[in-house]
């Protein structure tokens, strides 16, 4: 877990999984699996036959210019957005449909909620609930949801508020927090239901420059841990560090895909070399 | 010819039975029906909210009667329009061993005015729903909750933020709201005064005495509305929110109505 240089406050160097209660075990079987997935907000077509496969603790990092659909492809695989053609599996579960003669309806909420334990989320506005605590934030559904005591759940949080550099602001409600620590308990938060999968929708766009460090260095421990991660965001460092396969994207379609080595220093599309021109 | 004062401090403060009784009266009715309203105003607004629309078209229809028709034309048609209309008097004057104070005239317009609280209410608490930034429903979402939990555990406790002053607003005017009561024969504040001064002839001392009693109690409230508001913004940094000498002195606080009988 060396070779890296570390944000100013954070002191990790621990399991961050081993805080929520294990890390997912090791193996190459498909967590992700997007098959052809077609979206339309009316009658923009955002995301067109996107196809996508995660395995087990791998890292995917999706990057492309802002409009070109992957927010809303990684909304769709915790169904926060419906799809209107494809399937997506999640640990071989269809998300939020059912599968009838080939048709999909939309699954029940109860369903869908049970399938969403499964996946932890980070947004890029927190979302941090801002009537409860830190530690609150981050019990509220193991114990919700779960059914964990609260405990137990107390003790989980607190280890996990330790593990991501926060363990003395447990008591701080969201609003005095700065943005890095925010995202940090949101991502806490996620950790303690114990995901198979983390989606992280662009977690340090919102951030001051300052603070994107100390969230990074917490989701770079959490990927060498083996946490299966897709990552949205325009952080190239992350990406070509941490990635095990970069994911470009452009007007609702995957592009290009490949290791970070292939991406930044040989990419084929020119779309791609377009945009990392832009951005590098 | 003037004013009397000693008739005044006599009705005013002279503690005795019939006093005492139609004080409690005006508060029991205003807290009883304020409750209702609450109640019946959540489910409305959640109804309002649902993908049924059988229960969606039924909020509305409520809504739209009991904001759309006069307050005491609905005590008056509870009264007396729902006996002719059941066949039997589901309002008699008292009930079995219950205190008379609470008998059918009392129970009707407290039903009549917790039900078009309700309306009311429910155009608040939706609003105060719809105030809460739409990631916190999506946080709650992606961690497995489900919408009853989402709604009461993440949702509803931050719409109060936005519920509470209107509520405020709405249960001051309920406490004075309960004099309607007075022409279905509920002996509530007003009515106490109107059976003094049908007696004495002397109108003018009893009504400012019940004057004094309304402003005593929408004043405690104004209090107890001021540190209910305080409480519910921990943890969200807001020091602007209004003292009590403020809030007593500034009229209407972004109600969607303000003022007396509707």
């Amino acid at each position: 877990m060396t070779g890296h240089q570390h944000a100013t406050d954070v002191a990790i160097g621990h399991d961050l999984l081993d805080a929520a209660g294990g890390a997912p075990t090791g193996s190459s079987e498909v967590v992700v699996d997007a098959q052809h997935v077609d979206k339309w907000f009316g009658k923009l077509h955002v995301l067109q036959d996107v196809s996508l496969q995660v395995k087990r603790q791998e890292v995917v990092v999706v990057l492309g210019p802002s409009g070109s659909g992957k927010t809303t492809f990684i909304r769709c695989v915790n169904h926060l957005e419906k799809i209107q053609g494809g399937r997506i599996f999640v640990n071989g579960h269809l998300i939020g449909y059912r599968d009838v003669a080939g048709k999909l309806i939309e699954d029940k909420e109860a369903n869908i909620a049970k399938q969403r334990q499964e996946i932890g989320m980070v947004f890029q506005r927190f979302n941090l609930f801002p009537h409860k605590t830190a530690l609150e934030n981050i019990i509220e559904a193991p114990t919700q949801v779960r059914g964990m005591s609260k405990d137990e759940a107390l003790e989980v949080g607190n280890a996990l508020l330790q593990r991501v550099g926060l363990a003395a602001k447990a008591d701080s409600y969201p609003a005095q927090l700065s943005g890095g620590q925010q995202q940090r308990v949101a991502i806490a938060r996620a950790l303690a239901m114990k995901p198979a999968l983390m989606l992280f929708d662009e977690p340090t766009s919102a951030l001051d420059p300052e603070m994107i460090g100390e969230v990074l260095e917490v989701m770079k421990e959490l990927a060498r841990e083996g946490m299966t991660m897709i990552v949205v965001t325009h952080e190239m460092g992350f990406a070509r560090e941490v990635a095990d396969r970069v994911v470009m994207m452009d007007e609702g379609r995957v592009i290009e895909e490949g290791t970070p080595e292939h991406f930044f220093n040989n990419p084929t599309e020119e779309r791609t070399k377009t945009f990392l021109a832009k951005i590098l | 010819m003037g004013f009397q004062m000693k008739e005044f401090l006599d009705f005013t403060f002279t503690w005795r039975e019939v006093l005492i009784a139609a004080l409690t009266t005006t508060i029991l009715m205003a807290v009883l029906a304020q409750l209702l309203g609450v109640v019946l105003g959540l489910l409305a607004a959640l109804g309002g909210r649902s993908r049924n629309m059988v229960i969606k078209g039924v909020s509305g229809l409520y809504v739209w009667f009991f904001r759309g028709t006069p307050v005491l034309v609905q005590i008056v048609l509870l009264y007396y329009g729902l006996p002719s209309l059941l066949g039997f008097d589901p309002f008699p004057k008292q009930y079995g061993n219950l205190p008379e104070l609470i008998g059918g005239a009392f129970l009707a317009a407290t039903l009549a005015l917790g039900i078009n609280e309700g309306a009311y209410m429910s155009e608040i608490i939706r609003a105060g729903i719809l105030s809460v930034d739409s990631g916190q429903a999506e946080a709650a979402k992606s961690l497995g909750m489900t919408p009853g939990k989402t709604m009461s555990r993440i949702i509803l406790p931050q719409a109060l933020r936005v519920i509470v002053p209107p509520l405020g607003n709405e249960f001051n005017n309920m406490l004075k709201t309960t004099s309607l009561a007075s022409v279905v024969g509920v002996t509530e504040l007003l009515l106490l005064a109107e059976n003094r001064f049908g007696g004495t002839f002397r109108p003018f001392e009893p009504l400012i005495g019940i004057c004094v009693y309304y402003l005593l109690l929408t004043t405690l409230w104004g209090l107890v509305q001021g540190r209910l508001e305080k409480k519910l913004g921990a943890g969200l940094n807001r020091n602007e929110e209004a003292g009590f000498w403020a809030r007593l002195l500034t009229t209407s606080r972004g109600a969607p109505h303000s003022g007396g009988v509707r």
